[in-house]
Formats: C-alpha cells, structure tokens, sequence
C-alpha cells in the first residue's frame, strides 16, 4: 500500500473516538484509493514507456524521411542531367536530320543549280553574239533589226537575271537548311519556296533511283504575296510531306497496280487571315491504327534504313511553333492528304 | 526541217529560237516545243510525226524523256523521226537505256550549240 494510505491507517487505528464500524468503512475507502492510485502508477507508467517508444519511433522516422529526401534529391539531379544529355542528343538528332535530308537534296541541288546555270551561261553567249549583230545593224543602219536585237538582249538580261536568282535561291536554301541556329522569320514568297523544294524532293529522288517517276501538279494562289515565316523550316515542312508523298506514290506503282500514274500535287491558297498548303497523294492512304502515331516522334513503318520516323514529328513541331496545325486527311486506297494550316501577318 | 524540243523548262524555247535565230529566218529550220512527254505524244499524233528530229530531255516529271523516246520507237515506224536525248546528269545508266531503246544521238547539258548545229547540219544534208 501506498506510503502516505499506510501512515493515514496508523493514525486511523491508535483514534478512540471513532467506532469499529466507522474505521472499517473508512480501511475499505483507503483500499478502494488505495487500488485506483496502483491503477494510476500503472497507467502512467504505460503512457511513459509509450512516450518513450513513440520518440524513438518518431527519430527513426525522421531520419529515414531526411535518407529519402537525400535520394530524392539524387534522383531529381540524375534526372535534370538526363534531361539535359536528352535534350543535348535531340537537338543533334535534329542536327543529323536536316544532314540527312540535306544529302537526300544533293542530287536535286546539283541538278537545279545546273539548270539554272546553263540558261545564265546559255543567255550570256548569245547576248554577246546579238551585240556584234546588233553593231553590224547599226552600221547598216537597219535601226528597225537592230532596236529588236536591242530588247531581246533586254529580255535575255532579264532571262540571266531570273536564273541568276534561282540558282542564288538554291544554294541559300540549303545552307539555311543545313545550318543549326534557330531560323528567324523572313519575307517568304511562299509559292517559290513550295516550288523550289518540290523540285528538290523530285530531282534528288530521281537522282538516287532512275526508275522513279511521279506526275507532278501544283496550284498555287498568286494572291498570297510575301509572308513570314522561317523558309527553312516550312521548307523542310513541305519537304518531308513531299518526300513521304513520293515514296507511297512509288511503292503502290511497284506493287504492280494496273493504269496507275503516281500523282503528287501541293497547293497554297490563301483564306482570310490563313495560308493553307496541302500536299496530296494518291498512294493507298494510312490505316487507322498507323494514323494514330504518325506525328509521334521515331513511329516509322518504313523498313530500317529507309525512315528515322521523325519527319512527321518535327514537322508537327515546326507548324506548331508557327502557331499553325498540320493536319492529315486520308482514304483507303485513294491516297492522303496533308493540310498546313499558318496565321499569317500580311505586310 | 522541223525539229521538236521536249524539255519542261519554258525558257528553252527562247534559248532555242535565238540561238537559231538565222537559220529560223532563212527558213531552214522550224521549231515546235513541247513541255512534257505527253504533250509531245500529242503534237506527234495530231501533226502526223512532221517532225525530223527530236530532242528531248531525260529528266522530266510525269512521262519522262526515256518514255516518250520507246513510246516514239515503237509508234512510228516508217521513216522514224531521229530522237537525240539530252541529260544533266550525262550517267552510263542513262545513256545506256536510252541507247538500248533506240536513241540516235545523246547529249548532255550543258548543250554545246555548236557542236548541235554541227549535228543538224549533217542530218539535213543526209
Ligand atoms: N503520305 C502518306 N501516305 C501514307 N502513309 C504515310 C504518309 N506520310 C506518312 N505516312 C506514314 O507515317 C509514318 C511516319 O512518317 P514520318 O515522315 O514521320 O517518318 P518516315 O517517313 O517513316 O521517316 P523519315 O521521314 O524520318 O525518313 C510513315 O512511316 C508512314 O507509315
Ligand atoms: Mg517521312
């Protein structure tokens, strides 16, 4: 019993006025108080020792949290870095990309920079011969021959001039194509640019394979004028929708389809604040289940080798930064359609 | 004569008739262009083959010129017209088909006219 109850029961019983009854009671109280403080102690003393497991627990907890806050931090940098290296290969990807299609122009570069420079070569060699004719003229006094010798050395000039450009065009476009940097806006004679890269895409084609032919249709809207956009990538744009166009057109002529003539066409147009340009083929159109991931990037159906799978892709991603959409329309059997879709600012 | 040029760069007929602007004058020489495969076909067909020679480029879109050469060999037989291909290109392949489907003469681009003219003056004084 308790130290203080033990010391009340003493006094208790040396006490005379009290009765034998009245000290029973009061012993069995003392009991009873005697018991709950036991109970108390008790249960006091569980709370402690959970207090004190609880503690424990509680550090072991914390240091644990603080173990894997370390490794989440680990983590997040190991991710960062990988994110950066991801990034770092992406960018080269890209890089090898405009190199590779780069490669597939040489061809097509070679053969429309050649015509171009004949024509400039051609057009000087008979303006230097119609001068000593138109000389000779003027010394016959045939004024009348020789003001016609005179504008058609004008007409030639302006012949060499045109050609001139054209080949300029060319070698500018490629080295646009092929540079690195992020391409800023330009004033774009859009119908050109589709034109020139049609030309390329067919050329360097024909270059790699001599048996391939495709009728080529184009339908460009003169309304449109100058917009801006950066030629290099909307050129590389109409270039893999080309180039994608090209090879279905070719593989379902060599499937031996019969009275089949492979058609490519590309068209702009111009409505209301938008240019669209669309490249079609009649080629066998893409299955749905292939039409689900065409613009996700590495999808190709092509066999290896033949297709890296990002030309959609970073076609998409082009249109995209454009503030544009590319968007494709296709049948089964009768071919597709790839729709661009740019805001333009006229001015 | 008559001569048929088949290329699908438009600014070969001005080259064409400048460069033979005195034989145009002097009415020896007469030239029709056309700026495809087909279109050529259709000249030949509707102009009943009135043209001696041809020449025509390799390389052209659609029907190109090693189509139209088997398509003019195999149609008109007697007396068949005289095609010269022209190529930028100048390979082995290509001159070897078209020499295979009966080419009579192949040039390349650049063309050196001189050496052409040279080359017409001998058919017409065959
Ligand atoms: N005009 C089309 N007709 C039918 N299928 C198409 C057409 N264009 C693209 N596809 C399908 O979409 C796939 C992805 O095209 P994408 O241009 O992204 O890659 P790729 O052409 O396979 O390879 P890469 O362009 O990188 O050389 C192609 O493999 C093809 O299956
Ligand atoms: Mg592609």
């Amino acid at each position: 019993m308790e130290q203080n109850l033990q010391n009340i029961i003493e006094i208790l019983q040396n006490h005379s006025g009290l009765s034998d009854d009245e000290k029973a009671k009061l012993m069995a109280y003392l009991k009873e108080a005697d018991k709950k403080i036991t109970i108390v102690e008790f249960k006091l003393d569980r709370t402690e020792k959970v207090k004190r497991t609880t503690a424990i627990l509680l550090e072991e907890t914390i240091e644990e949290l603080e173990q894997k806050r370390k490794a989440i931090e680990e983590t997040n940098a190991a991710l960062k870095k990988s994110l950066e290296e991801l990034k770092a290969a992406q960018a080269q990807l890209i890089q090898s990309e405009k190199m590779a299609s780069l490669g597939e122009l040489t061809a097509g570069i070679a053969h429309e920079i050649q015509n171009p420079l004949n024509f400039v070569n051609n057009f000087s060699e008979v303006s230097y011969e119609m001068i000593d004719e138109m000389w000779e003229e003027i010394e016959k006094e045939d004024l009348e021959e020789a003001k016609a010798l005179a504008n058609d050395i004008k007409s030639n000039l302006e012949k060499i001039l045109h050609h001139g450009k054209r080949a300029d065009t060319i070698v500018k476009g490629m080295l646009q194509h092929s540079r690195s940097s992020a391409g800023v806006k330009e004033p774009t004679d859009i119908n050109a640019l589709a034109d020139e890269y049609l030309r390329l895409a067919y050329h360097g084609l024909r270059a790699k394979d001599k048996s391939f032919n495709a009728e080529l249709k184009t339908d460009f809207d003169n309304s449109i004028g100058i917009i801006h956009i950066i030629p290099q990538d909307i050129g590389r744009v109409i270039l893999n929708l080309i180039t994608n166009a090209f090879y279905v057109v070719d593989e379902k002529k060599n499937s031996g389809i019969e009275n089949y003539e492979p058609t490519v066409s590309v068209s702009t147009k111009k409505e209301g604040n938008k240019i669209i340009i669309t490249v079609k083929d009649n080629g066998n159109g893409i299955p749905q289940k292939v039409l689900d991931k065409i613009f996700q990037p590495f999808f190709t159906t092509k066999p290896t080798g033949q297709g890296t799978g990002l030309g959609l892709s970073l076609s998409y991603d082009i249109v995209k930064a454009h503030g544009g959409e590319l968007k494709v329309e296709t049948e089964q059997g009768k071919g597709s359609v790839f729709v661009i879709q740019i805001p333009i600012k006229f001015n | 004569m008559r001569i048929l040029i088949v290329d699908d760069e438009k600014d070969i007929q001005t080259l064409f008739e400048q460069r033979f602007r005195k034989e145009i004058k002097n009415n020896e020489l007469e030239l029709a262009f056309a700026y495809s495969g087909e279109e050529a076909l259709k000249y030949l067909d509707e102009k009943e083959q009135n043209a001696i020679l041809i020449l025509s480029d390799i390389n052209m879109p659609g029907m190109s010129g090693l189509d139209l050469l088997s398509n003019i060999k195999q149609k008109y037989h007697r007396p068949p017209p005289l095609v010269m291909m022209i190529t930028a290109y100048g390979d082995e392949e290509n001159y070897n088909t078209a020499m295979k489907l009966g080419a009579d003469d192949f040039l390349t681009k650049p063309l050196d006219f001189n050496q052409l003219k040279e080359k017409i003056k001998n058919i017409s004084h065959d």
